[in-house]
């Protein structure tokens, strides 16, 4: 394309008034269909009653801060990682502890387990995301067996198997997201838009189709199509970093929490923010988000070293849950619902239930 | 963000509310106090504190407690009795409030070298006051920091010099201070600090992003389609979600109970017993849910067998069965793609395959014309016109089969537990472990291998080598 004999500035000052513009219109687009809010909806139905939620386990065995956790698809194991390097598999229904692998490097941010439940990815500050087939000998050096999948320019801040053990979604600090081939470390897309460190990402429930959802320290919330590498929709209305992202049961929204101590609710298909879970007493960030089975309850971790459980539909807390001595890092319902884990930089995990 | 202890964004409101705590007339009540022989003004209580907030947030002791705490941590109020633990106590224990000097600001980090110098001002003042774990650090600085020791060892003379000119109650108020700074941002071990430090980040957010032509196409681009995208108005999306919440209320484990019971309130495991993944009795609840969705009945391994049953009877099979080979192929490793594309078009796409699958034909060319040169996503449209196919006819039929209906009554309905305090006791004191996941996917696996050896005359040696490799 033949060089642009205009001045500079007065194109780019063309673009910017264009994408201005433009932006306006899809408000107003958005706005046309913004017909009901969630708490009219919420009008209609039953208020929740008490709830009597306590700390069935702690987990105790981690030398330092824990950093993030996930459950085995047989809900009861759960993968963790920790500041100091360690990542350890326990079946948390008996609290025994049946692997510990330790890293080469230290701040283990990121650690799933595989569908299949016979393997475990971690990484952190070595930029790598690594695959540890476990064994049913307990003896036996785990390390020996480590497979090295992703490679980043920055440090691995989450990491998620797809819906077999051959495929990982990674995310970064380097601001990237990346889909990778575990067989041959081979990278198979990935995914650019972030202006700044990604902190978290969440795979859309399956039938809703090939999408994933990241949050980033650019304060935006990009949903992905995995086939083209495309960001597809894009949300900006947190103040600060987002921590956390999940998607609702249904896949058809998700939930994100932030710095900004907030937590928030986007609605996919009409295309929009539509709930923000606060309250003036919280003033400290919430660091991770899930919802309980039928997406009527969202448990947030906070770094106040407190749970937070909010009604999804009327937006108001009913519960706050008090026991970790400092910041909640990590949290996550167990896949039938029946309990929440959470991790924390008091070195311990405590399910819930 | 989740690894530094940034108090990025609650900085303001929060400094906001610490000098509204000191305003002298509305804030905490302070008193001059004795510390050894030296009188120390402002100092407050725990318990005042906390009743400030309460009423100030309108929260209850124990949200109070929670906040207060933050204070603490953070740096913004420091104790004056047992300084090492970084809470507030809710009884007379002192504190007060730290000068904004030593405040947690975002942009400056509390620096080594700073660090290096107090410690060494402490080792001059008097030697050997250093805690163990403060001398480890002392040395580990020493060794870094090295090159500048000169320059660190003179700034700490210089500050002792300046800190013996001022009067004493002035010096003890500033130690005081200074020595609380330094717990938070190098906390002693078993201290629980806020502030503590991890990894720093690549790229400042706050830096303005180089605004050129490319950057401004970007948006205009990705604003266009999301104005192109589809929609839908509010009240049926907002419709949708409220509907699923509905659907699956009783079957939240928080909303609900699960019966007979839940493992992690009674310590019982019968629930996931009863629930393993190919039990040959499903409960009434589990098969309930396959008929939310057709989604939900293909994600339980139970339900799917179930379909199977089903469809075997209607002698269509094969949908599923190509279904279930893309599934294996888009999630499969990049290596075995090819290997799979061709076994899957000689089952179920070339003319007169054994598992003929019927689509349309123009899906049908775009599909083996892909096959060519196979990719992972390349029996994307007829993997969606299968399932949709499947989801919007046979699933509903299977619904009204009396396979369906048979399940329904067989199905199990465990009674609720309901266990004395001793039998929890008990249950507590007898968790059974249970079955290694890494088994059930060995056991898996064969049948697996054993059902596609039965499914018809597919290249069974490769199939098998192709499972061997994944393993």
């Amino acid at each position: 394309m033949a060089a642009q004999e205009v001045q500079p500035s007065e194109t780019i000052a063309k673009l910017k008034s264009e994408s201005e513009a433009l932006k306006t219109k899809l408000e107003e687009e958005r706005a046309k269909l913004h017909d009901v809010e969630l708490h009219q909806v919420a009008e209609k139905v039953d208020p929740l009653g008490q709830f009597v939620m306590k700390t069935r386990r702690t987990l105790k065995g981690h030398g330092n801060k824990v950093l993030c956790m996930d459950w085995c698809k047989d809900k009861r194991r759960i993968v963790s990682s920790s500041q100091d390097g360690k990542v350890i598999v326990w079946d948390a229904f008996t609290t025994n502890k049946e692997h510990a692998v330790t890293m080469p490097c230290t701040w283990v941010m990121a650690c799933a387990y595989a569908p299949s439940g016979c393997a475990v990815a971690c990484g952190g500050l070595d930029n790598k995301c690594s695959v540890y087939p476990l064994s049913l000998d307990k003896n036996e050096n785990l390390a020996a067996k480590k497979k090295s999948v992703a490679m980043h320019t920055n440090y691995l801040s989450a990491c998620s198997f797809t819906n077999s053990d051959m495929q990982i979604l990674t995310s970064s600090g380097d601001g990237t997201c990346a889909l990778w081939d575990v067989e041959s470390g081979q990278l198979l897309q990935s995914f650019h838009g972030h202006a700044a460190d990604v902190l978290c990402l969440d795979l859309a429930p399956s039938e809703t189709g090939n999408t994933f959802v990241s949050g980033g320290c650019d304060k935006k919330a990009n949903v992905w199509d995995m086939r083209s590498g495309q960001c597809i929709q894009s949300f900006e209305t947190h103040e600060s970093d987002i921590n956390s992202v999940r998607y609702y049961p249904s896949g058809d929204a998700f939930a994100s929490g932030s710095d900004d101590a907030t937590c928030r609710l986007y609605d996919l298909r009409a295309d929009r923010e539509v709930a923000i879970y606060s309250k003036e007493s919280i003033i400290f960030g919430a660091s991770s988000v899930d919802f309980s089975l039928s997406g009527r309850l969202l448990f947030g971790g906070y770094n106040d070293y407190t749970i937070n459980v909010w009604d999804v539909l009327k937006g108001t807390r009913v519960s706050i849950l008090f026991g970790h001595e400092n910041r909640v890092s990590t949290l996550r319902v167990s896949p039938d619902g029946t309990a929440f884990c959470s991790g924390s930089w008091d070195h311990t995990l405590r399910v819930w239930a | 963000s989740k690894i530094r202890g940034d108090t990025v964004h609650e900085q303001s409101s929060v400094e906001a509310m610490v000098l509204e705590m000191q305003d002298s007339k509305s804030g905490v009540k302070s008193s001059e106090q004795k510390l050894n022989i030296t009188s120390i003004p402002h100092v407050v209580t725990g318990q005042d504190i906390l009743a400030w907030i309460a009423n100030h947030m309108k929260v209850d002791a124990q949200e109070a407690q929670t906040i207060g705490t933050m204070l603490v941590a953070y740096g913004f109020i420091y104790p004056l009795q047992d300084h090492k633990k970084l809470i507030l106590k809710p009884d007379v224990s002192l504190y007060r409030f730290q000068t904004p000097y030593f405040w947690p600001v975002q942009k400056w980090k509390a620096d080594n070298t700073d660090y290096a110098i107090y410690l060494a001002k402490r080792n001059i003042r008097k030697k050997g006051t250093l805690d163990v774990y403060e001398q480890e650090y002392y040395k580990n600085l020493h060794k870094w920091l090295n090159h500048k020791w000169d320059f660190i060892v003179m700034q700490a003379k210089e500050q002792y010099r300046a800190g013996k000119e001022r009067n004493k109650a002035d010096r003890v108020v500033f130690d005081c201070q200074e020595r609380a700074y330094w717990i938070v941002h190098r906390p002693p071990p078993r201290t629980h600090s806020a502030m503590d430090y991890g990894v720093d980040r690549l790229i400042d957010p706050n830096a303005e992003e180089n605004k050129t032509f490319d950057y401004y196409r970007r948006i205009i681009i990705f604003t266009q389609q999301a104005i192109m995208r589809s929609k839908v108005k509010s009240t049926v999306s907002l419709g949708a979600i409220l509907k699923h919440m509905t659907t699956y209320k009783d079957h939240d484990p928080f909303l609900a109970p699960c019966l007979p019971s839940n493992p992690w309130q009674t310590d019982d495991s019968s629930y996931w017993d009863l629930n393993m993944r190919n039990v040959e009795i499903p409960t009434k609840m589990r098969v309930e849910r396959w008929s939310f969705s057709f989604f939900e009945l293909l994600n339980d391994p139970r339900g799917r067998t179930d379909f199977k049953v089903f469809l075997k009877k209607e002698f269509s099979g094969e949908n599923l069965a190509f279904w279930e080979a893309a599934e294996e192929m888009k999630w499969g490793t990049a290596s075995s793609i090819s290997e799979k594309a061709q076994t899957i078009f000689k089952t179920f796409l070339a003319p007169g395959a054994p598992r003929w699958i019927n689509i349309d034909g123009r899906t049908m060319g775009l599909t083996v014309k892909g096959l060519e040169h196979p990719h992972r996503y390349v029996l994307d449209a007829a993997q969606t016109h299968i399932f949709m196919l499947m989801k919007k006819d046979t699933f509903y039929r299977y619904l009204k089969s009396p396979v369906y209906k048979d399940i329904q009554k067989k199905a199990l309905s465990p009674a609720p537990h309901n266990f004395t305090p001793s039998q929890l006791e008990q249950n507590a004191q007898n968790r059974k472990p249970g079955i290694n996941p890494i088994i059930i996917w060995q056991q898996e696996e064969e049948e697996r291998a054993k059902a596609a050896a039965a499914a018809g005359p597919i290249d069974i040696k490769k199939l098998m080598a192709s499972k061997l490799d994944r393993k």
